[in-house]
């Protein structure tokens, strides 16, 4: 097994262009149609039967809220508690940090098994964090083969595929695709279609490395400060296994996962299963602290890794992306999202949170389109279990870009700033706007094509605008404007005011 | 790292313009809003059946019974779940276990030994209605969290006196043993990663049989 590029926000063309080419893609569309339809349907139930659910959502809010404001405080205390209880906690400032340290955390482990076992491989539980900071590919480039052990993360490892949704990673992949990979990478010839049969050929598949491979790397959904606990949120029961079998288990998290307190699981383990999967409780959760004497792994470490949030925390109106729980309610409820897949973001973080997440971790050096990629509706906003007010970070982050692409550049080199500037003086002056609009219905006429219904369009402007309709079209200026309809009206018509028929 | 861990516990200070102290964070935690339910709004009755309901929906089998009726209770469960060699806790040697099946205690079995189990009987600390869910700790009487992963089939013993009806209720019980190995289990193992469409059963246990135990007198 080894692993497909990864999506790096570095080097992924921007979003316009990657969209065009999934826009392409009519059986990924499908796919992501179907999968998101279903899921939201799903949530859309669940979350009815709760009349309390906006005050566990204000609650969410609160408490993520409070722990940015006290965040090196609540880390302390997580590893002060973890350590007590013979956790190891280490941090890493950026992805190269915390890679290099895992790598020498598994080196060691595989040194504590002795001379019988000198395999070196390691289980890995679905973690976007360590997506993120590809650490799959560094594993395979120090020699450590990593099992993916989810079963959509399995799918996208056996495929050299990417990751494509925050909680259903392989949502755009459907059954036939699945098994056509399943047959070839198993060696199933036979194997059918089912997802019964498809899930029964990944628990056989996996099966004997979880009883064999001694070594784990999780991510976490939740670091408690008060315990020095970690919680795990699953469905399938690979995560259990990674937790319980191993004799070494190594957890990566952000340092944004911290909890002030056990009893603060109660409104976030209420709120994210419904978001994420629709259900009232996801099968299983596992929550533990440390190394405990009889049950579970012997060594246990916890990488706590920055790589770019403590930047979004210092942005004051930006980092509430911080409190984001990863549910990915957002992507399955985004007009864009919903067209394009999750790829076309270059990003683990895909949809709505990966446009404010992404470009933010990458300190607005890359990404930079990707908070351009919304129409703002604000569907993302409404069904945020914690909410984040996803379209306001968009804005200011859009701002942020464009403050930065025209800092230093005069108004005369910048194309756009020109055009700013020009709309500015024809607007601030009433007969400069009406010139304007008489100027514009003469400079349209050879660009304008009547559609089926006749009315007119512009979908190709010269030059420096032809970008905008590259696109999209444009609604030709009409024969007449409101106010000078309203002005005939009221010299012509005033005593047929009821009669006066709107202009087309 | 200690490096990493100064870097990053003073970029944090200058974005909050502040240092964190664990008074100031105790005293404002203590100020958040929880407007959210808590108590209990069903009778006793009511919401023993919602647990069930929420179990059943999650393609878990519910059988209920008084104590007496246990150990008959037992043999009916795992007869029809067609297994024979059942591992079982060190707490749950003193339950008078029906005749005519394998009963192996776990005292630290390999995970090979696991996998050779056809089932695993285990207690639990509490059921939470709303969500169908039982809550595992490593206790003597749930067994080590291995155990009830391994086996294919998980037969839990649910006392009606454990059984809370909102998640708050649970978390409040659970505080005094936070720090334990806990796992909430709602359902059988299960994923939706094949076009969303739910299968029972991946990795963990793919049969959960839940009986329902009435020890207290509301009930």
């Amino acid at each position: 097994m080894s692993t497909g590029t990864a999506l790096d926000p570095r080097t992924a063309p921007p979003f316009p262009i990657a969209a065009a080419r999934s826009l392409e893609d009519s059986q990924l569309r499908k796919n992501v149609r179907h999968a998101t339809d279903v899921i939201q349907g799903k949530r859309a139930r669940v979350v009815s039967e709760m009349p309390d659910w906006e005050a566990l959502r204000i609650s969410g809010e609160a408490i993520r809220r409070h722990t940015m404001k006290h965040l090196d405080e609540y880390l302390r205390q997580f590893e002060e508690n973890c350590a007590r209880v013979g956790g190891v906690v280490h941090w890493a400032r950026d992805g190269a940090e915390a890679r290099a340290l895992v790598i020498r955390l598994v080196e060691e482990a595989v040194e504590n098994e002795g001379p019988h076992n000198s395999l070196r491989e390691v289980l890995k539980i679905k973690s976007m964090t360590t997506e993120e900071i590809q650490l799959n590919q560094a594993l395979e480039f120090a020699g450590i083969r990593p099992y993916e052990t989810d079963l959509a993360e399995l799918i996208i490892q056996l495929g050299h595929d990417q990751p494509s949704h925050i909680v259903v990673p392989a949502l755009h992949k459907n059954r036939q695709q699945i098994r056509e990979l399943f047959r070839k990478e198993m060696d199933l010839p036979e194997l059918g279609e089912s997802p019964e049969e498809l899930a029964e050929a990944a628990r056989r598949f996996l099966r004997t490395r979880f009883l064999r491979v001694p070594i784990a790397i999780s991510g976490a959904n939740f670091l408690i400060a008060e315990t020095g606990g970690v919680c795990i949120v699953e469905s399938e029961g690979n995560g259990r296994m990674c937790l319980t079998l191993p004799r070494t288990l190594i957890t990566l998290a952000g340092i944004d996962k911290v909890l002030p307190r056990f009893r603060d699981l109660e409104v976030l383990l209420q709120t994210l299963p419904r978001s994420a999967t629709g259900e009232r409780m996801n099968p299983y959760n596992s929550m533990w602290t440390g190394v405990q004497r009889a049950d579970g792994p012997k060594q246990f470490h916890v990488v706590l890794l920055d790589n770019g949030r403590t930047d979004v925390l210092a942005d004051i109106e930006a980092r509430q992306t911080l409190h984001c729980i990863r549910c990915g309610a957002c992507q399955n409820v985004c007009p864009v999202y919903r067209e394009t897949g999750g790829h076309a973001y270059g990003s683990v973080y895909a949809g709505p949170i990966g446009a404010i997440l992404t470009p933010q971790l990458q300190r607005l050096q890359h990404a930079r389109s990707l908070p351009y990629a919304s129409s703002l509706c604000g569907a993302c906003y409404e069904v945020c279990p914690v909410k984040i007010n996803i379209p306001e970070v968009l804005i200011h982050l859009r701002n942020k870009v464009v403050r930065r692409d025209t800092a230093g550049l005069r108004v005369l080199g910048n194309p756009e700033a020109l055009a700013m500037k020009a709309a500015s003086t024809i607007f601030r002056s009433e007969r400069r706007f009406r010139a304007a609009q008489r100027l514009g219905r003469l400079a349209q006429r050879p660009l304008e094509r009547k559609d089926a219904k006749g009315e007119p369009w512009v979908s190709s402007l010269p030059g420096f605008f032809g970008g905008w309709t590259a696109t999209r079209d444009l609604r030709a200026m009409p024969k007449q404007t409101f106010r000078e309809w309203w002005e005939n009206r009221s010299r012509n018509n005033r005593d047929a005011k009821y009669s006066a028929e709107a202009p087309r | 790292m200690s490096d990493a861990r100064t870097a990053i516990l003073r970029r944090i200070v200058e974005a909050n313009s502040s240092q964190g102290t664990a008074e100031a964070a105790a005293e404002s935690w203590e100020l958040l809003p929880r407007d959210y339910s808590v108590v209990s709004q069903r009778s006793r009755a009511d919401v023993l059946e919602l647990l069930q309901d929420r179990l059943r929906d999650y393609d878990a089998a519910v059988v209920r019974c008084e104590p007496a009726l246990l150990t008959m209770t037992l043999n009916a469960t795992l007869t029809a779940a067609r297994v024979h060699r059942i591992g079982i806790p060190q707490g749950l040697q003193e339950l008078i276990l029906p005749a005519g099946f394998e009963f192996v205690i776990d005292e630290g079995m390999s995970p090979s030994e696991l996998d050779g189990l056809d089932a695993v009987l285990t207690g639990c600390i509490l059921a939470i209605a709303e969500t169908g869910t039982l809550v595992l700790q490593s206790t003597i009487d749930h067994g080590r969290r291995a155990l009830t992963l391994v086996p294919d089939v998980h037969v839990c013993l649910v006392r009606s006196a454990d059984v809370v009806e909102t998640v708050p209720q649970a978390f409040a019980r659970l505080q005094p043993t936070a720090t334990m190995p806990t796992t909430f289990v709602s359902g059988p193992s299960a994923t939706a990663d094949i076009e969303m469409t739910r299968v029972k059963g991946v990795h963990g246990p793919r049969f959960l049989h839940v009986i329902l135990i009435h020890d207290d007198a509301a009930t």
